[in-house]
């Protein structure tokens, strides 16, 4: 089946999908967006979340076929959604989708492989980062990386109804991911980090 | 595999009469695991997201109609007044990942002796909306749903459309046991209301039998003793013996296994520790609320 829906400001369209294939399957083996990662597959470590309509998930979790319309954030489009939120403007991330891209009518692919390579944040080189993976790289709170982007999805989340959060708040947020080389003093410290930092450029 | 993906709830209907093997998939936190490890690969998968009714609530005079998709997340933030017990018992399940999808009808449909929900629905009293294309509407009272390990009272070509919940009356609590307090399938489960309106007590045990259930031995137990006792009037200190009985009343109704995630007599134990301390505990708000009232006045 096909199914067509937003993801990180971008339409995206998926062919040949599998009725039973999951939200994360399908951004990381259709859409090249390997930044979700798979783990568990049943909604035990968190590694693979995403904001589904602004809504923090376990893209695992989610069939493909129930995304259609709808619009997803993945840890590829932290910066810019952040970024949008603190500029005031479209928190959905409706608005990474340029006018003139549509106009043009660049295919999603190139469109999003191009904003990729202008704006790299799976290295971190030529882009400017959210300031929660600011927060996650000052702090030493990744280990071997690879609980990262769900954490900084739900973190992110924590952070946008929650400016001033408590450890309790913080450890309750992150409760739904796991960090197998046990960081979570140094990811507690990242996430306090970012919340100072959020209320300091208020 | 077929994907149906039914645009309201007509169409739902329709759509399980036609193909009755249809799985319903809501927030996928156990459709989508079965899927994901080959358990299970259903014929037809029929998407309700799509359903905007099922994910609404309202609040009637005694009840609280909670639409089948209603998110835990959902039941935390709006309905805490309400259904205390449910709200409890939701701030429980999983991680706020898996709150935020998974909603009532889903534990319902499962059926799991440990899901999260049952013991607070069983102790605040409810009912089960189910609907055919056929048939129309019935609903199936909250002791009738169970009716074996991941079994239900439903017809294959029924859906769950809304619970109605008892709007809760006085005091209500919910404890589990688990090895953390996030991302943990229950080792027990216990839910306990006091319904002061009509002077009884009403409990749900999870995790502890093939199906939840209700300790009613216990609870009539109970309600005789507070009778008797003058308790719902004088606001007195349940005694420490009656308590007890009540608690040993509950670990016997009981019919637990030994597994990965306990043993039966460990389940026994904790459900009757669970009982006296949420009998404890909403005795005292029951007392608290009393003192304050008659303050008042």
């Amino acid at each position: 089946m096909r199914v067509n829906f937003t993801v990180n400001g971008r339409p995206q369209e998926a062919d040949d999908v599998w009725e039973g294939e999951s939200l994360l399957y399908v951004l990381r083996e259709r859409l090249g967006l390997p930044g979700s990662k798979n783990a568990c597959e049943q909604g035990e470590c968190g590694s693979c979340t995403v904001r589904l309509d602004g809504v923090p998930v376990c893209s695992c979790l989610v069939a493909a076929g129930q995304v259609e319309g709808r619009e997803v954030v993945t840890v590829e489009g932290l910066a810019d959604y952040a970024k949008q939120r603190s500029e005031g403007g479209c928190a959905t991330g409706t608005c990474g989708t340029t006018l003139q891209d549509a106009q043009l009518g660049v295919p999603p692919g190139e469109a999003w492989g191009r904003q990729a390579k202008g704006t790299d944040s799976q290295t971190g080189e030529g882009t400017e980062l959210s300031p929660i993976q600011q927060a996650f790289i000052d702090a030493g709170a990744v280990q071997c990386g690879f609980c990262t982007p769900g954490l900084l999805v739900a973190a992110d989340e924590m952070l946008e109804n929650n400016p001033d959060p408590t450890d309790a708040d913080i450890r309750e947020a992150l409760s739904g991911n796991l960090c197998r080389c046990t960081g979570y003093e140094k990811i507690m410290d990242a996430v306090r980090l970012a919340a100072a930092r959020q209320s300091e450029g208020v | 595999m077929d994907f149906i993906r039914p645009a309201s709830w007509e169409e739902a209907l329709a759509a399980k009469a036609e193909h009755p093997t249809a799985v319903p998939i809501a927030g996928g936190t156990d459709v989508m695991v079965e899927i994901n490890f080959d358990h299970r690969r259903p014929e037809y998968l029929l998407d309700l997201n799509r359903i905007g009714d099922l994910t609404e609530w309202e609040v009637g005079e005694d009840t609280v109609r909670l639409g089948a998709s209603v998110s835990y997340t959902k039941i935390m933030e709006n309905l805490r007044a309400e259904l205390p017990g449910l709200a409890l018992a939701s701030h429980t399940v999983a991680s706020p990942q898996i709150r935020n999808r998974g909603g009532v009808g889903g534990n319902l449909g499962t059926a799991s002796p440990a899901g999260d929900a049952h013991p607070a629905l069983l102790s605040a009293g409810a009912e089960v909306e189910a609907e055919s294309a056929a048939r129309g509407t019935r609903l199936i009272p909250i002791d009738e749903f169970y009716t074996g390990v991941k079994r239900n009272a439903l017809q294959p070509d029924e859906l769950i459309r809304a619970v109605h919940i008892k709007k809760a009356d006085g005091p209500q609590q919910y404890s589990k046991v688990g090895t953390r307090n996030a991302m943990v399938i229950a080792v027990c489960a216990f839910g306990l209301a006091l319904h002061p309106e009509t002077r009884t007590v009403r409990t749900g045990i999870g995790s502890a039998a093939p199906t939840p259930v209700r300790a009613k031995t216990a609870e009539d137990f109970l309600n005789a003793a507070l009778e008797e006792g003058g308790f719902w009037d004088n606001g007195k200190i349940i005694t420490p013996s009656a308590a007890k009985q009540f608690a040993d009343l509950c670990s016997a109704a009981c019919n637990p296994i030994d597994d990965v995630r306990g043993t039966a007599s460990y389940r026994r134990h904790a459900v009757g520790v669970m009982a006296r301390r949420t009998l404890t505990w909403t005795w005292e708000s029951y007392r608290d609320a009393r003192r304050a009232s008659e303050g008042a006045a």
